[in-house]
């Protein structure tokens, strides 16, 4: 070997021409952007409330017409209880009864109750969606095939679909298992849920491009290793928005769902069952829509996590 | 062309290779190749040329087994081109380097071991070693996107050559590329062919890249593609100062003119 060729043998420097790029375009992947979201996040929380307690200020009590056409809501405190009542309601007794227990227990028990459900439907949606993604993908008349009905299968209005799955499940009995209310509800979020991880699923398992695919066959690599190696790897970014859609799909299954069917314990009932109380204990009702809140809040929570512990499956962010 | 030897078998043969595009919804068929026959010896560098469409990367597709030929057949080490891809006869870099932009380099180079079951230690080794042999050991735990196109490519060539391959397909794997990274990955290419005794297919649309490369340089004309003149170069160990040799310049005028299709003049001057 010549001195030429030596010079650019292993210890090749790199040429200006071809440098890395800038430490700039590399993955941001500590918590600070975390912490940073989180603290807007408060901030606008706190923005919310006082645009609430300014328009209690300057609104009508009447709230505003437009040709007869009310346009702005009344701001008398049945309507629009301040952000202090609904916040110390939720520390009094549900109920006048002497054993009763502060709001705040019943709208934990309620969100925990729909929490559970939800998550049951967002994992057989999610199941479901994913293999409906596998199949479609691999198989171009399981595309043709399927694809219109998934799509379809979401034109159907979610309160006609509860009581038949009610009355269709209700009446199963599978060995040992004997339906519950909360499975027909968790099997209505699931049947929200699964729609976008099917479509985002079939279009991250496709989205590799063709030399990834042919480089995989150059390794006379089986279906399944290349599924697991590329396929779903390369998804990810796919998965991740999906999962995001789908578990608010699951959330809004599993509240109206809950009211539909007529299931009991759920934050969906609580907010109906208060809701009666509405002109006598107007801060009550605020307390179940904040829950309800707190229960969507909760979920997305879950899903940033996951979407943070695979930051290194997704493309690099920023520059 | 170097008529095959009784002895060891040819890296590629191709014998009466077609390929056929079928048309169809109004678009006319397209006679990719026609007629190629091709004997690449074992440790020659053999580089493909032509313009866009003469079915260059075709017929390196064809050797992969990436696709089959209409007509013809098509033999890698003695043997049908698809069992030599089942073998893991040949390792192949296309023109995207291709790499996973969720593993780390070295995770990458190890790849293919790993599909074929090589346990963690052993391929960390070899991934390791190929790291050495293209220049990238400090490297080995960065991701993709913390590379320069020309370091990717280095670690697509890196996993080419992971399971050892006697053949090393190359389609335009520096088309990318800015000059400069060029002509240095092609240096390093030489000596990493030289080094694994490996017979290089190579694709390109470079004139200088091919003659500097080559042992031979077969050039293909398109509509329909096929195969007008192999021109044999092997200027010898190469370095820096092949490039500016006189016979490097008549080598690259040869395959000018072959290209522009006075190819048979010359090819008979040679002889």
């Amino acid at each position: 070997m010549t001195g030429a060729i030596g010079e650019l043998g292993p210890a090749a420097p790199v040429a200006a021409a071809d440098a890395p790029p800038p430490p700039s375009t590399r993955r941001e992947r500590g918590w600070g952007r975390s912490v940073r979201r989180a603290g807007w996040f408060a901030a606008s929380v706190v923005l919310v409330c006082a645009l609430w307690e300014a328009y209690k200020l300057v609104g009508s009590p009447d709230g505003g017409s437009l040709f007869g056409v009310r346009v702005l809501p009344r701001a008398d405190d049945a309507s629009m209880p301040h952000v202090w009542e609904v916040l110390r309601r939720f520390g009094r007794p549900e109920s006048s009864a002497a054993d009763s227990s502060p709001v705040v227990v019943g709208v934990l028990e309620a969100v925990w109750f729909t929490f559970r459900v939800a998550m049951a439907g967002l994992l057989l949606g999610v199941l479901v969606g994913l293999l409906l993604g596998v199949v479609m993908q691999r198989y171009a008349v399981a595309e043709r095939g399927l694809l219109p009905y998934v799509v379809l299968s979401q034109t159907v209005p979610l309160i006609a679909l509860a009581p038949l799955v009610v009355g269709w499940a209700g009446r199963l009995h599978i060995g040992e298992l004997t339906w519950r209310p909360w499975m027909s509800v968790a099997v209505i979020a699931a049947y929200l849920a699964f729609f976008p991880m099917a479509v985002g699923a079939l279009r991250g398992l496709r989205s590799p491009p063709a030399y990834a695919v042919e480089l995989m066959l150059s390794y006379s690599a089986s279906y399944r290793q290349s599924l697991l190696r590329l396929r779903l790897p390369a998804a990810v970014p796919y998965l991740i928005p999906a999962l995001r859609l789908a578990a608010a799909a699951a959330i809004v299954g599993a509240i109206v769902a809950e009211i539909s069917t007529g299931t009991r314990g759920g934050i969906g009932r609580l907010v109906i069952e208060y809701s009666r109380e509405a002109t006598s204990d107007p801060a009550k009702v605020y307390t179940a829509f904040l829950g309800a809140a707190a229960l969507g809040l909760l979920v997305a929570g879950l899903v940033a996590l996951l979407d943070h512990a695979l930051s290194r499956y997704q493309p690099v962010r920023g520059s | 062309m170097i008529a095959p030897s009784a002895g060891p078998p040819a890296a590629v043969e191709l014998s009466g290779v077609d390929k056929v595009f079928p048309g169809g919804r109004g678009r006319p068929e397209v006679r990719a190749l026609v007629g190629v026959d091709l004997t690449v010896a074992a440790g020659d560098l053999v580089t493909f040329i032509g313009p866009s469409g003469c079915g260059k990367s075709t017929l390196l597709r064809l050797i992969a087994d990436l696709t089959g030929p209409s007509a013809g057949t098509v033999r890698v080490n003695g043997k049908p081109a698809r069992q030599a891809r089942l073998d893991q006869d040949y390792g192949i870099a296309f023109q995207q380097a291709g790499l996973m932009d969720w593993r780390t380099v070295v995770r990458n180079v190890e790849l293919p071991l790993e599909l074929h079951g090589w346990d963690r230690a052993r391929r960390r080794d070899r991934a390791l070693e190929l790291l050495e042999l293209v220049g990238l050991s400090d490297f080995a735990g960065a991701y993709p996107a913390e590379l320069s196109g020309g370091m990717q490519q280095r670690v697509a060539i890196a996993r080419a050559l992971a399971i050892g391959p006697k053949l090393l397909l190359m389609d335009e794997p520096f088309g990318a590329l800015d000059e400069m990274t060029r002509e240095r990955l092609q240096v390093e290419l030489a000596r990493i062919a030289r080094e694994t005794e490996a017979t290089v297919v190579f694709v390109t649309h470079s004139i200088s890249e091919a003659v500097y490369l080559s042992d031979r340089v077969v050039v293909m004309s398109s509509r329909p593609g096929r195969v007008t003149t192999v021109v044999d170069v092997r200027l010898g160990e190469r370095t820096e100062d092949t490039r500016e040799s006189p016979d490097f310049f008549a080598k690259v005028t040869e395959v000018r003119e072959a290209l522009r299709g006075r190819a048979t003049v010359w090819a008979a001057e040679e002889r």
